[in-house]
């Protein structure tokens, strides 16, 4: 039944050249003139993973965490809760189009820090969205329509791949500035500081509140700090993406430093979460988008607007996710064990970074890897670039996107040692 | 200094807003006939048993992981679901020339389908005079310019056929036309077979498209083939190519999964791919892969005989309680000797009557009575039970007796 699901990303690529030159033969159908649409370049990592038939093979493109045996982690908290919500026979009516209150009400708490003066105030409008992706989305709906400076949104470069398709399609334009330094695979916070103090008073700027999708590389509190005092100076909006509070340093207020730092200076920021890392939660899709107000009149005019945007989407958001994550949040024993779980699983990646770091060094590399423990969280940019990149595909069936991004979470006690002969012999 | 200081606050979507007054309301009378969920005669939206059983299920298999759906969704589910919108035989499916995407319900299907045509270059639509309240903002938020066809005759309370045909003979050649396949919102009242074949031989001649809004699947007859008749004459008889949205809320009771699907039915099978990676750029810039909970639930129950078999009992029984209600309730208008003609009410189909009532007799009804209604007439007659139904007539009798119009409202 789905053509595309056989096709390899070669053949993909074919179809969407021939298409574009070749006619339908049919004179009768609107749609003679419709594209393919361009293959997906992540997609085709695992696509191709798939069909070698090496036993070594490694997929390191995987944008969800593993555990040391290479399997979906279904945390034990989330499996609980689900139990409990299933006895408790809740019903099926419409959510509110902002999500349910005990979700939207812990979810403040865990980015914002129970005493925050943002949970005190209440000053934050909370909606539920649609995992990270849709909570994005209607933060970038509601600045294309409301925000009264310069629609023009700054990410850091590179940033994940789907920002831009997201900014862009809500009407926002997308400008960057410097982030990663390619020599020494770290923060370029010089450039970063030189491009921020450019930017047009009035205009966006968005953060990686932590965990850095794709290089790994975080601001230390101390850079934190003065990007904070920076951006202030330069009268810019503050959009912060937490796509992994707790998956980065195994610590959920750790992780929240630049988000609360950046409150305390008193940003009024917006802030999109996902919980399909930290809870493992992924397919259930739960997230949030919010505005930090400056009083409760504020909330109530941008929740009543935020809801006018959501209605022509999907109308109300999907409650089953939020229930799993309303519950953990709210009751004690499901909180610890998920603590725990988020801790487990953050460690993990650690001690395989370090293993990585360790198994190269022994390998002989003369190379500096110290960027693969400084770096944090799911991704570490290995500044590998596309010719090593592709050896490593080609010849050790090791597979990762060209720009020399892995994804540790692909990365195991039992292939580590492997994997780090296969980067040394593709670098030395 | 607060950057949205001078955003104005929108006023409330009427359907909600009306539900938050009801709920606000104290007195112990209180009806709400506005949201269309359906309730059952205790006034209750019980979830299917056949949903709890497969919940329980889930939450216990220790096996099943979160990971995330494709963007085009859940592969049992959609094919679960074209079979049942089209018919097991349906030549479009053997022939591979259709395809469903998994949506975020009803909503999410409209507007991606829609995502779809307006970036592949249609521009003008029409919806029925009256239409769903949602269905003019999601045109006008993808950017159609949004025009309506005759539908509902107002002084004869039936479906203004002529008017109908004659406004898809004015319209532009690809406009997209969206159709309710049954149980029409707000009116409950739907083309008879005939009707629709002149409805498709005009959309056939002024060569628009066809883009169905299937809400209420098994709602309007009780059977959910002959409630899908609609598409699949205009899919297998008519031959045109086309779109069906599908709500999977009502007629599951999964009102707060969100799951439903898109479907996009074409002339040839090369179209199939190229929609499919198209639907997959757009869900991926808008929330990047759909929720699995309502997916698993539906495709479950779908591919089950047993299950499928419980489900189909339990929209059989919903739909006879409906129409056992709007009997009752036109018994009850009659017997009190209710000024008007109220025949519509058991003609019409579907979870809604559009009683006639005037905005003015609407509020009266709302602040004298606390009977809650949408300020066009629209009912919801599951929220009629026998136990409320005298006192709903009564009321009803009431306002339509002694409340004229009001110009002003």
């Amino acid at each position: 039944m789905s053509v595309s699901r056989t096709l390899s990303l070669a053949n993909k690529h074919q179809l969407w050249i021939i298409s574009k030159v070749s006619r339908l033969a049919s004179t009768n159908s609107w749609w003679s003139n419709v594209e393919m649409g361009p293959p997906d370049a992540i997609l085709g990592v695992t696509e191709a993973f798939k069909r070698d038939t090496n036993p070594k093979k490694i997929n390191l493109g995987v944008g969800a965490y593993r555990t040391d045996e290479g399997k979906p982690f279904v945390l034990e908290s989330v499996k609980k809760a689900e139990q409990l919500i299933a006895s408790e026979n809740l019903d099926k009516e419409y959510a509110p189009i902002s999500g349910i209150a005990e979700f939207c009400q812990a979810n403040a708490k865990l980015a914002f820090g129970d005493d925050s003066r943002v949970i005190k105030d209440q000053l934050f409008a909370t909606t539920q969205g649609i995992s990270g992706t849709g909570s994005l989305r209607i933060g970038a709906a509601f600045l294309a329509k409301f925000f009264p400076g310069n629609k023009v949104i700054y990410l850091p470069n590179p940033s994940w791949g789907n920002h831009t398709p997201i900014m862009k399609h809500a009407g926002l334009d997308v400008k960057s500035y410097r982030y990663y330094d390619s020599k020494t695979c770290g923060f370029d916070f010089n450039g970063a500081k030189e491009d921020i103090e450019k930017i047009p008073e009035n205009s966006i700027i968005l953060f990686h509140a932590c965990a850095h999708n794709p290089t790994g590389v975080d601001p230390r509190p101390e850079q934190w700090k003065e990007l904070s005092s920076i951006v202030k100076n330069r009268k810019l909006f503050v959009f912060m993406d937490m796509a992994y509070q707790g998956f980065a340093s195994g610590n959920i207020d750790d992780d929240a430093f630049a988000v609360r730092k950046f409150i305390d200076d008193k940003h009024n920021l917006m802030l999109a979460q996902s919980y399909a890392k930290n809870m493992g939660l992924y397919g259930e899709r739960v997230g949030a988008c919010t505005v930090v107000c400056q009083d409760k009149d504020e909330v109530e005019r941008v929740m009543s607007q935020i809801k006018i945007l959501i209605r022509p989407m999907y109308s109300n958001p999907p409650i089953h996710g939020a229930r799993i994550a309303a519950k953990i949040l709210n009751q004690q024993d499901l909180r610890s064990i998920w603590l725990k779980e988020v801790k487990q699983m953050a460690d993990r990646i650690i001690t395989m970074r370090q293993q990585l770091a360790d198994n190269l060094k022994k390998n002989g590399s003369k190379k500096n890897w110290q960027h693969i423990t400084d770096q944090i969280g799911m991704f570490c940019f290995t500044g590998l670039n596309q010719q090593q990149s592709e050896r490593l595909i080609k010849d050790f069936s090791v597979y990762l996107t060209k720009d020399g991004r892995i994804s540790m979470a692909g990365v195991t006690s039992k292939n580590n040692a492997y994997l780090a002969n296969a980067i040394h012999e593709v670098t030395k | 200094m607060g950057l949205f200081n001078n955003i104005a606050t929108d006023p409330p979507i009427e359907v909600f807003h009306l539900t938050e007054l009801f709920h606000q309301d104290a007195n112990p009378s209180k009806v709400n006939l506005t949201i269309g969920v359906y309730q059952d005669e205790n006034g209750k939206t019980l979830t299917l048993p056949v949903i709890r059983s497969v919940e329980q299920q889930m939450a216990q298999d220790l096996t099943l992981t979160k990971m995330y759906l494709k963007g085009t969704g859940l592969d049992a589910f959609c094919t679960a679901c074209l079979k049942l919108v089209l018919g097991e035989q349906s030549p479009a499916i053997v022939e591979n020339r259709a395809c469903s995407i998994q949506t975020l319900s009803g909503t999410g299907a409209i507007r991606i389908g829609l995502d779809f045509l307006y970036r592949n270059g249609f521009r003008t639509a029409y919806v029925s005079a009256p239409t769903w309240g949602n269905h003019e903002s999601v045109l006008q938020t993808v950017g159609f310019e949004v025009r309506k066809y005759r539908y509902w005759n107002k002084e004869r309370l039936c479906l203004d056929i002529d008017g109908f045909i004659a406004d898809l003979e004015a319209a532009p050649e690809k406009s997209v036309i969206l159709l309710h396949a049954c149980a029409h919102n707000p009116t409950g009242c739907d083309p008879t077979h005939e009707q629709w074949i002149r409805i498709s031989d005009t959309c056939k001649s002024r060569q628009l498209i066809p883009f169905f809004d299937l809400a209420y699947q098994g709602f309007s007859s009780g059977d959910l083939d002959q409630d899908a008749w609609a598409i699949r004459y205009f899919a297998h008889e008519a031959k045109h190519e086309l779109f069906v949205a599908q709500s999977f809320a009502k007629n599951f009771s999964l009102y707060n999964e969100r799951i439903g699907h898109l479907i996009g039915l074409f002339e040839s099978r090369d179209i199939i791919p190229k929609f499919r990676t198209q639907m997959a750029t757009i869900v991926r810039r808008n929330y990047s892969n759909p929720p699995a909970h309502g997916a698993h639930l539906v495709a479950t129950i779908l591919n089950n005989p047993t299950l499928c078999g419980e489900w189909k009992n339990n929209v059989r029984a919903m739909y006879e309680r409906i129409h056992a209600m709007r009997h009752l309730f036109y018994n009850k208008l009659k017997q009190l000797g209710t000024p008007g003609t109220w025949e519509h009410i058991v003609q019409q189909t579907g979870m809604f009557a559009y009683t006639g009532l005037n905005p003015r007799q609407c509020q009266v009804l709302m602040q004298q009575h606390h009977i809650y209604i949408m300020s066009d007439g629209r009912i919801n007659i599951c929220a009629i039970t026998p136990k409320n139904a005298d006192e709903i007539a009564q009321k009803f009798f009431d306002v339509i007796t002694n409340v004229a119009d009001d110009p002003k409202l």
